[in-house]
């Protein structure tokens, strides 16, 4: 006789094989369900928590300050203003600083995109003497602060000069802070910013993409400047607007080259980290103080303005910072 | 005109001669010596700005910070002059500097608790966001937000940001609402007899859980890339074998990975340590630029370097020795 037994749906089996099996399915969906929650509430959390802070920031910097004493206003602001947009803008003096910052920006990933698209193709495909030395120095370019060459490059643009030769014609050297000419000669030769990363990371790409492609350009009779020039190039795009972007990003909110070079020519780095104490020093003379909340208020207003050109960038180019390091392979 | 049978000779020699070169360039041998020497003219062609900028904007300042340490400096308007004090720069940095000593050791403990939090949490999120769910890509584009949106200033106007302290309640240890929070997870976990020490870092990292989540964000891409690398196949074999998800994850996903925990540890390292932020590095520049002693930042910054060199060696050596390598 068969056994049949009944489950809570009603439903019969002919076997207990078939019991098996149906509990087992029953389990496994559980099991999935039970994580595809646990998963969601994760993913959900996490994101929470990152744009948790832009979230408070845009709230704040459309608050009153009033507000901000109010002990029932939550996120919602009650008196909705622009006001704080309004006095920021004024002392940050936001278009000339924007373009200030934005030229600067674009100036060093260019330039940084160049040098490191060239040396990193110099380094995965061609074998020189004192090439493993060379790529040596990349690596502790990485290693090494910033801080500890710091003086040494201060010193060198205060009083900039090639082999004495400037200050042979001229009779001094030449005073090269508050000049875009740091950032270009350090990015166009690649020790600007962050530098050994990208160099690091276009090797990588070139080491991983295919070698054929030359080697027919080879055969062809190319030599490797226009083998570079018309094969490697076009494969590389998508690489270097990559590094395009970190480099432009980065050094949009960088404050260690921005305040060592810079110390007149106003950038959105330097602009925001003063700006509560300067508006305090004009709106409230030197001798008052404004009420910290206010200042707060005002520090996360700019906050906001510098972050907005790169919300744009990142939702446009988004995929481009997504899959940059699948694709240099940064993994081989 | 007088036929000079030397001259001619010699022509003929030097004729000849460049025949010679010719056709032993034709061989194949020193043909291939050509070409190599053509690819590694062109690989110095290729490298030659970093060539230029590694020698006049970094091995030139580097060298010259060491002699700078050893060094006091006075700047004029025409340039700056240098008397040489010894080792008393590396003296004071220890022995009189008021808190060098402290916040070194202070960054030290920090970036030893944050390091593996980091590494475990970038890991988790980058396995999470690898599954496949609807509004996977929202979720990581929003991952990846702290690679742009918590660089530089942005973070350091955050971190000293009163408001954002205050309003984020939920989220920072330091207000009431956060501190309860924490109180029952440390009772929760107290009762289950572990080790209190154990217990206080798990806490630790609970109340931090945001700043670990900002610090994570490349660490995140490079596992993320990582796992996709992996080949499907591998996964595919062994379920057929019988091998549960947990065990795919400790036999293919873990070792495979491990190469890019090593990575991914020297990484975050490097980016604690050089990071503007880290007090350290504000002791060096404040020396500098606000007490205008060159020499003296210069000695501090190069100890500085030392002990991260030191600790990279270590953690290196360390998590090598049991790095699987798939090759």
């Amino acid at each position: 006789m068969k056994a049949v037994s009944l489950t809570k749906a009603g439903q019969a089996f002919e076997t207990k094989e078939q019991r098996a099996n149906w509990r087992h399915a029953v389990f496994f969906q559980a099991k999935k369900v039970l994580w595809v929650t646990v998963r969601t509430i994760l993913v959900a959390g996490i994101c929470f928590l990152i744009l948790y802070p832009l979230a408070a920031k845009l709230s704040v910097s459309v608050m009153a300050e009033r507000d901000l004493y109010d002990i029932t206003v939550c996120y919602v602001p009650k008196h909705f203003t622009w006001e704080n947009y309004r006095v920021v803008w004024k002392h940050m003096n936001f278009p000339e600083t924007f373009f200030n910052s934005f030229w600067l920006s674009l100036t060093t990933g260019i330039l940084q995109v160049i040098s490191c698209t060239l040396v990193g193709y110099g380094f995965a495909r061609f074998d020189f003497p004192l090439k493993k030395l060379l790529f040596g120095m990349v690596l502790v370019m990485l290693v090494v602060p910033p801080q500890t060459i710091m003086v040494p490059m201060f010193l060198r643009f205060r009083f900039f000069d090639i082999f004495g030769i400037i200050k042979l014609i001229s009779g001094n050297t030449v005073n090269l802070i508050d000049t875009f000419w740091p950032f270009v000669l350090t990015s166009g030769t690649g020790t600007g910013l962050r530098n050994g990363l990208y160099i690091y990371m276009m090797r990588q790409f070139f080491r991983g993409s295919p070698k054929e492609l030359e080697e027919s350009a080879y055969v062809d009779g190319a030599g490797p400047y226009k083998t570079f020039y018309y094969i490697m190039l076009p494969i590389a795009i998508p690489m270097m607007v990559t590094i395009f972007l970190f480099s432009f990003v980065w050094q949009w909110t960088d404050t260690f080259y921005t305040t060592l070079f810079l110390e007149r020519l106003a950038t959105l780095p330097t602009v925001l980290s003063s700006l509560a104490v300067s508006i305090n020093y004009q709106e409230f003379g030197p001798m008052a103080t404004m009420s910290p909340a206010y200042a707060s208020m005002l520090n996360n207003t700019g906050s906001v303005l510098v972050i907005l050109p790169l919300i744009i960038i990142y939702l446009i180019a988004q995929r481009y910072f997504v899959e940059s390091i699948e694709r240099s392979g940064i993994i081989g | 005109m007088k036929f000079d049978f030397r001259d001619f000779l010699l022509k003929l020699k030097k004729s000849l001669g460049g025949l010679k070169l010719k056709m032993d360039f034709g061989s194949e041998r020193t043909m291939l010596m050509a070409m190599e020497k053509r690819r590694a003219i062109a690989g110095y062609v290729f490298n030659s700005p970093f060539l230029i900028g590694m020698i006049f904007f970094f091995l030139y300042p580097f060298i010259q910070s060491m002699i700078f340490s050893f060094n006091s400096i006075q700047i004029g308007t025409q340039g700056y002059e240098m008397t040489g004090v010894g080792f008393s720069n590396y003296y004071r940095a220890f022995m009189v500097h008021p808190t060098f000593r402290r916040v070194l050791v202070e960054s030290i403990v920090q970036m030893i608790t944050d390091v593996p939090l980091i590494i475990i949490f970038s890991f988790f999120a980058a396995n999470l966001i690898n599954q496949k769910f609807r509004g996977r890509a929202v979720a990581r584009a929003i991952f990846f937000l702290p690679v742009i949106l918590t660089s530089g200033i942005i973070l350091a106007v955050e971190n000293n940001d009163l408001l954002l302290g205050i309003m984020s309640g939920a989220i920072q240890p330091d207000t009431a609402a956060g501190a309860v929070r924490a109180l029952e997870l440390r009772t929760l976990l107290m009762e289950t007899r572990m080790n209190p020490r154990f217990v206080g870092y798990i806490i630790d990292a609970v109340d931090r859980l945001y700043e670990i989540v900002k610090a994570s964000g490349v660490q995140i891409l490079i596992f993320l890339a990582g796992l996709q690398t992996i080949s499907p196949s591998l996964y595919e074999a062994s379920t057929m074998e019988g091998a549960t998800g947990w065990e795919n994850f400790w036999k293919i996903t873990f070792p495979m990975i491990s190469p890019l925990i090593l990575v991914n540890t020297v990484y975050t390292v490097i980016y604690s340590f050089t990071n503007p932020n880290n007090p350290v590095m504000e002791i060096i520049k404040n020396t500098a630029f606000a007490e205008s002693r060159f020499g003296f930042s210069s000695a501090i910054s190069w100890v500085y370097f030392f002990v991260i060199l030191g600790i990279l060696g270590i953690l290196i050596g360390v998590i090598s020795r049991w790095v699987f390598y798939h090759d």
